[in-house]
């Protein structure tokens, strides 16, 4: 490489350079960040939420005026539905993980929150049939038996036991087996006990869209939830999902016609609802790194094409003093790496101080290095893609120019 | 003179198209990219309610004491934003504000004679919340305050509701049948759905639709609950309970006109703290707070942080455009350098040929400018249906208007315009005699 040449070269041409530098730089900057969010974006809207996704359908259950016996309702509506053919168990429930909204709840090791372990959690409250209804995976110690199922009406009631997260387990009890321990529901100070962990649950509310450890506090009590307003998750065998789901109205309404059913869909579409605006801003984020990049292909394009005609009788000089066409090439990819690796170490400067500042002001993940390393080779790669053609042009240069300038 | 700098702008751009479309893509791009994310972060952050957003105010009591924020605990560091019933009560019977409505979100199924019920979400409220909020009536009027003494069971219904539930004809003075029973219709809003749907903390602030309204009074008697109650004790076992408990679920407004008003109103929360404190129901120092719509918009966090990133991301990705539309212009005069130096040789200042830059960088703007709104318009078409705004009244959130269209154009402008300061600068500097001798 003619190091030497191309700065003595680029000292007269200081502002273009400079410009394109800058360019480069910025461009890396936003790319890189805009990576590392659309990443963020795409790993919350993947979290696995602990259920057999596949296998579940989900709707709303409002029956129109209040039943005589709501809770024989629900239960007459669960046999219905545990008697669709390809169904392996259903559950009414307050909420599932990613539907949004939700009871949330503080949970401590000790009453009243003194001094213990404390955590904001999600509630969900669970009958015997929920673990299969659901699909968890249980790691250790029971789910609850039907003897113990309670009922919850309106408002909160003392539980005698709960099913953590392993999330939730493990930041309540960072040392020791949380099975057989005592947690606290702050407000109600009798003493639950841990009789089984989970492996994973997601919250009600969706991850948020950058960091927060909450996601995955879940606990279940074993309550049945009455009301006139129920969450039905319902799990089938494997590629039955479709058939049960359409016989569901049906099935439902021939025990009475006075309900409301709202929101019946697979789980995907709960996901889908969940993230869509996560996945909007994925989506606006993709397209600005793409016509950014190509912004930038193009500009460096330009000025390059614009440097070449410049300097066309000193190509033409240097052609007839014996360079061959490949060092001219040479000469102008050069170039252009020395300015666009200036301009890649300004930009992972720059975009490692922005992503500091706004994980600091605007709490959003911190950018793997991964990122802003790929960045600077798409960068790279593409500005010297963007300086073939017009290195082209140069190196198409007659000699015979120089000769006709003197 | 500027209609023959125009004529040569437009020769010259004419001349190297190439690089003419390649400098307007670049604006237009820019442009385009960073006004789609600017026109949702404005929508996501506009003043709901303009003309009254310094006058509405909302107060908030420290129900649950110091214990409940104490820092170790990771809890919520403010003080709550919603009411007890028992303090909601308590402030709309003290009627010490000009207007004043306690009000929280309900839903009930509605049950049109012969036809599928039809689930809705709605609001409880008292009467002020009407001109409060400014909500425009098409027909009747809000209900009485006799309705409200009376605990009547009136409501009043959104646009598109009444539309459904009375397709034939005017609204007021028919039955809607509710879970909760009938109600006679006393007046239809128009449709109403302000950005962010500041007055409820709860739930999300742009995706809400009131579409009917009763008597708060006639609600609670009713017992319809509320979609949300945020506790630090239990709340009791049944509907009395709830209502004496110290769970937070309503939300209080209150319209004070000036300064004055304020003044007089702190001192009555504050007087209103100190009384329970002295009946023994605070064990603590008695803490309140008054916030007006912009205030209460920052205290709850309104605008989604993605949007500030996404907002910064869309200047980052306007300044590139910006670096390189100045790096091609300066390619463009100073490859025009040798035409620039003749018209100074037959006598045009340095001024002329500095205007003569500029006008053609204008005009680059101008195109750049009107490529951006097209992408601009596309860009919120994409926004939108990844969103599913399907109804029209909550598109407003990616609508373009004539004002963001406007500042489109303007920021195309002064951008390029800035971008060209530096490149006609050089332009109208470069000497005469050197560029002559070169051609």
């Amino acid at each position: 490489m003619e190091i030497l040449p191309i700065l003595s070269a680029l000292r007269r041409n200081k502002v273009g350079a400079t410009l394109v530098a800058l360019q480069i730089a910025l461009t890396l900057a936003v790319v890189a960040n805009a990576l590392s969010i659309i990443q963020n974006h795409w790993s919350n809207m993947r979290r696995p939420s602990g259920m057999d996704e596949e296998n579940i359908f989900t709707l709303q259950n409002h029956w129109v005026g209040q039943p005589e016996n709501l809770r024989a309702s629900i239960e007459a509506d669960m046999a219905a539905l545990r008697g669709i053919p390809g169904v392996v168990d259903a559950a009414a429930t307050n909420a599932y993980p990613l539907l949004g909204g939700g009871m949330g709840w503080r949970i401590s090791t000790k009453p009243d929150m003194r001094d213990g372990p404390s955590a904001s959690t999600t509630l969900y409250l669970q009958t015997a049939h929920g673990l299969d209804a659901m699909g968890l995976k249980l790691l250790g110690g029971r789910w609850f038996r039907a003897a113990e199922i309670g009922e919850w009406g309106m408002n909160l009631k003392a539980s005698p036991s709960a099913v953590l997260t392993l999330a939730l387990a493990s930041k309540l009890f960072p040392t020791g087996n949380p099975l057989g321990q005592v947690i606290y529901l702050v407000g109600i100070d009798s003493p639950v006990q841990v009789i089984g962990v989970v492996d994973r649950a997601q919250a009600a509310a969706p991850a948020p869209a950058f960091g927060d450890p909450r996601t995955e506090y879940s606990t279940f009590l074993p309550f049945q939830f009455v009301n006139n307003g129920l969450a039905y998750v319902v799990r089938t065998r494997p590629g039955q999902l479709l058939a049960a789901m359409r016989a569901t109205p049906d099935r439902l309404s021939r025990i009475t016609r006075q309900r409301v059913i709202d929101l019946l869909g697979p789980f995907s579409e709960t996901r889908t609802r969940a993230y869509r605006i996560q996945k909007a801003e994925s989506r606006l984020l993709g397209a600005v790194v793409g016509l950014l990049l190509a912004i930038t292909a193009f500009g460096t394009l330009g000025l390059t094409m614009y440097w070449v005609s410049q300097r066309r009788r000193h190509i033409g000089l240097r052609r007839a003093l014996g360079a061959r066409r490949a060092d001219i090439l040479r000469y102008f990819h050069s170039e252009n790496l020395l300015i666009a690796g200036t301009g890649v170490l300004l930009g992972v400067a720059g975009g490692l101080g922005a992503n500091l500042w706004m994980a600091a002001h605007l709490g959003t993940a911190r950018m793997s290095p991964a990122y802003i390393g790929t960045g600077a080779v798409m960068v790279l790669v593409l500005s010297q893609l963007a300086v073939i053609w017009p290195a082209f042009r140069a190196a198409s240069i007659p000699a015979s120019l120089a000769a006709r300038g003197l | 003179m500027s209609g023959y700098y125009f004529h040569l702008a437009i020769r010259c751009l004419r001349g190297n198209v190439a690089l003419t479309v390649l400098i307007i893509a670049a604006v237009g791009v820019g442009i385009g990219a960073t006004m789609t994310v600017f026109t949702v972060l404005l929508a996501l952050s506009g003043d709901p309610i303009p003309a009254k957003s310094s006058q509405l105010f909302a107060p908030q009591i420290d129900v649950w004491g110091p214990a409940a924020r104490r820092p170790g605990a990771n809890a919520d560091p403010r003080l709550p934003d919603m009411l007890t019933y028992g303090d909601a009560v308590a402030l709309m019977q003290a009627h010490a504000a000009t207007r004043q409505a306690a009000m929280y979100g309900i839903s009930q199924i509605i049950l049109p004679p012969g036809r599928e019920p039809i689930p809705s979400g709605g609001r409880a409220t008292y009467r002020d919340f009407f001109a409060m909020f400014q909500v425009p009536f098409h027909s009747g009027a809000p209900w009485s305050a006799q309705d409200e003494t009376a605990h009547r069971n009136v409501i009043v219904l959104g646009a598109k509701l009444a539309a459904k539930l009375f397709p034939a004809g005017d609204a007021v003075g028919q039955e809607v049948t509710m879970e909760a029973g009938a109600f006679r219709v006393v007046g239809v809003i128009e449709p109403w759905n302000p950005q962010p749907a500041f007055y409820d903390p709860s739930g999300s602030a742009f995706f809400r639709n009131e579409e009917f309204f009763l008597p708060f009074t006639v609600a609670i008697e009713h017992r319809i609950p509320g979609g949300w109650l945020s506790c630090h004790s239990s709340p009791g076992s049944d509907w009395a309970g709830r209502l004496k408990s110290s769970c937070v679920w309503i939300q209080f407004w209150a319209e004070l006109p000036d300064a004055a008003a304020v003044r007089a109103y702190r001192q009555y929360l504050s007087n209103y703290a100190a009384d329970q404190r002295r009946s023994g129901r605070f064990g603590w120092p008695p803490s309140v707070q008054l916030s007006n719509v912009r205030q209460w918009l920052q205290i709850e966090h309104v605008v989604p942080d993605e949007v500030r990133i996404n907002a910064l991301l869309a200047l980052g990705f306007l300044l590139v455009c910006l670096v390189n539309a100045v790096g091609l212009m300066l390619a463009r005069f100073a490859g025009r350098s040798g035409a620039y130096a003749i018209r100074r040789a037959l006598g045009a200042s340095r001024l002329d040929i500095f205007l003569q830059c500029m006008v053609e960088t204008a005009l680059v703007g101008a195109l750049g400018g009107g490529l951006g709104l097209m992408l601009t318009a596309l860009g919120l078409i994409g926004q939108r249906a990844t969103l599913h705004y399907t109804s029209a009244d909550s598109s407003r959130l990616t609508h373009l208007d004539t004002s963001i269209m406007t500042l489109t154009l303007i920021v195309a402008i002064g951008a390029t315009f800035l971008a060209g300061l530096y490149p006609a600068w050089r332009a109208a500097r470069s000497p005469i005699g050197w560029q002559l001798k070169e051609q």
